[in-house]
């Protein structure tokens, strides 16, 4: 059983679908899938567009702002990693190109989140290989 | 009111009143009501209008100002269609012991379920020759299930089998099924069942540390969403009751309203397993946090245990030894897109479904027995289902309607919040119950029409039954 005081959070394996995400992550960029087909942006990435049913999809960069669309607040620890967080807040950001995406907020407690809140992105490093997109308030 | 549209292609104006029920494909401030609806500028997509038993489907079309081009609907929705109102009936109930009870597997389970349902109809495993599984969490990613099942059961010759999952909608969908076979002349008699076994024995538990409980049954989690800490089923339902709150004003005592009206029907509910238990809204405030906004009290339980139905021929039913409960109404209704979005669950197009084919409205309904995985879910599902209006259903709840005593009773057994959480087949149980009137200390005085809700997924999908005691 691992000591919660020292047990990692869980570092996501590069899945080859989401390689070109954790690839410009590392960059410090952030990147959603844009369809060929029609042209929409989506995230999290599909083998094929739920829109127009095309196949072929590139990646492109997004601006990394935009606002907190739903939010929760986790108090149950389901992995060791977060023993030291709970509570802590996972949101749900609708970027303002319009894909949503899971994340947390830095430098926010969870008390201040409000829906509705601007963010931009910012970037955490979990390894040499991952680096993870999360959000803080945007001014 | 104005007349009903009669020509198949007609004009409806534009801000005047219609008597139907409205569905949109984009559902944001539709009314999911029959009562009478006014058409606006913004509304499109199909437009039931229901007169006595017929339906007139439209498909209206945002036309030149000032009025609106209503087209048919395809054939296949307008051509006459065969009426099974009545035609089919819940013959037997069984329901094993719910909980935390360890001493059967998830296959065992089923099988004591379908065991003690045969008995309760009066019926022998001989006479069953269809079963329908909806396989729980602890069937994994077994395959056949159904046939796993029947060699259990010892079951020869079956003319239905079918392992069937659409989470928590897929009890209601269930019956569908074995209606719908019995209707066709496939075979005449079906068991459906659900059994589960998540919950491990405390001795197993020992030495597993964080997430071995009953919550780490539905914790899963991966990739990106386990890095950003969010994990299972709670955390995603959490996200949309809390943009029901910042879009309706939901509070937290509305959530709470829930779980305590529930509680005061499980008090009456010796089976339930929070029968000794009362609760107050103060002490829902006190309990712990699972994931804000929802208190451990705002989520099911998790239990092991069985429950299964068999669905026969009203005719047959009527045979057997207790009273048939008829089949009026069903439908299903899987909206797709983001429920976050819209705040509406398939019981819009479910709910329309069944009323239509059973010929009743909303304010028909005597008691509601609605899949409740959350608080929250109850909630959604009474807007949709169009007993209140969208985003009024807490202060619907919070006004005592659905306790006891209240207009509408809703979740008369405790629900999967406090008495036993077997998915759809809680609720379903318990509409039998009350339908026959068996339901003891809690039965309700008006059981005439009785509606049964399934939901699954993240409001995935939606499954609707009108029960009766009555055949018509």
């Amino acid at each position: 059983m691992s000591d919660a005081r020292t047990a990692q959070r869980p570092v996501p394996e590069i899945e080859p679908a989401l390689a070109p995400f954790f690839a410009a992550a590392r960059e410090r960029r952030l990147v959603v899938q844009r369809c060929a087909g029609c042209g929409a942006l989506r995230f999290p990435p599909r083998e094929i567009c739920s829109g127009c049913l095309a196949t072929a999809a590139t990646w492109v960069p997004v601006s990394g702002r935009g606002e907190v669309f739903s939010y929760n607040v986790m108090h149950q620890v389901y992995h060791p990693g977060f023993a030291s967080e709970v509570p802590y807040a996972v949101v749900v950001v609708k970027l303002t190109e319009g894909p949503k995406m899971v994340s947390n907020l830095v430098d926010c407690p969870p008390r201040e989140i409000r829906i509705g809140m601007p963010v931009e992105v910012t970037f955490e490093e979990l390894s040499p290989e991952v680096t993870l997109p999360k959000f803080r308030r945007a001014l | 009111m104005r007349p009903l549209l009669r020509s198949r292609t007609s004009t409806a104006r534009r801000g005047m009143l219609y008597r139907g029920t409205l569905y949109l494909p984009k559902y944001d401030g539709a009314r999911a009501t029959s009562a009478a609806v006014r058409l606006r500028p913004a509304d499109r997509g199909f437009v039931n209008f229901a007169r006595k038993n017929a339906s007139f489907y439209v498909r209206a079309v945002r036309g030149g100002s000032p009025g609106w081009r209503l087209t048919p609907a395809p054939p296949s929705l307008t051509r006459k269609r065969m009426n099974l109102k009545g035609k089919l009936a819940i013959a037997g109930l069984g329901v094993t012991a719910q909980g935390k009870v360890y001493d059967r597997s998830h296959v065992g389970f089923a099988v004591e379920a379908v065991r003690l349902a045969l008995a309760d109809a009066g019926l022998e495993r001989e006479d069953l020759d269809g079963l329908l599984l909806n396989p729980g969490l602890a069937w994994g990613t077994a395959a056949m299930g159904s046939f796993m099942l029947q060699q259990a059961l010892g079951l020869r010759n079956l003319r239905l089998s079918a392992a069937m999952n659409l989470g928590g909608a897929t009890a209601g969908a269930m019956v569908q099924q074995a209606a719908l076979a019995i209707a066709a002349g496939m075979c005449t008699t079906v068991a459906c069942v659900f059994s589960d076994r998540p919950l491990k024995p405390p001795e197993e538990q020992r030495g597993r540390g964080e997430g071995s409980g009953s919550a780490a049954s539905y914790a899963f989690a991966r990739g990106l969403d386990a890095a950003y800490g969010q994990f299972g089923i709670n955390a995603m339902y959490a996200m949309v009751a809390r943009r029901h709150m910042h879009v309706y004003g939901t509070t937290q005592d509305h959530l709470g309203a829930v779980a305590v009206a529930q509680r005061r029907w499980a008090n009456m509910n010796a089976a339930a397993q929070f029968h000794d238990r009362p609760l107050t809204l103060a002490e829902y405030h006190a309990s712990r946090w699972v994931v804000e906004p929802f208190h451990v009290l705002d989520c099911c339980l998790v239990s092991n245990g069985g429950i299964a139905v068999i669905v026969t021929s009203a005719e047959r039913a009527r045979s057997l030894r207790r009273p048939p409960v008829y089949l009026w109404g069903m439908g299903q209704g899987h909206p797709g897109g983001e429920p976050a979005e819209t705040l509406t669950s398939g019981a819009v197009l479910a709910g329309a479904t069944a009323l239509r084919m059973a010929g009743v409205e909303p304010r028909d309904v005597d008691v509601c027995e609605l899949y409740d995985c959350y608080t929250f879910t109850v909630l959604v599902t009474l807007e949709d289902y169009g007993f209140c209006a969208k985003g009024e259903s807490g202060p619907f709840v919070a006004a005592g309607h659905t306790a006891p005593g209240g207009s509408l009773p809703v979740n008369t057994g405790g629900g999967q919040l406090s008495s036993s959480y077997m998915w759809g087949m809680t609720p379903l149980a318990e509409a039998v119950l009350q339908a026959r009137g068996e339901a003891g200390d809690r039965q309700v005085a008006r059981r005439d029409v009785v509606l049964v809700s399934g939901n699954g997924g993240l409001l995935s999908t939606h499954s609707t039954l009108v029960l009766s005691p009555l055949p018509s």
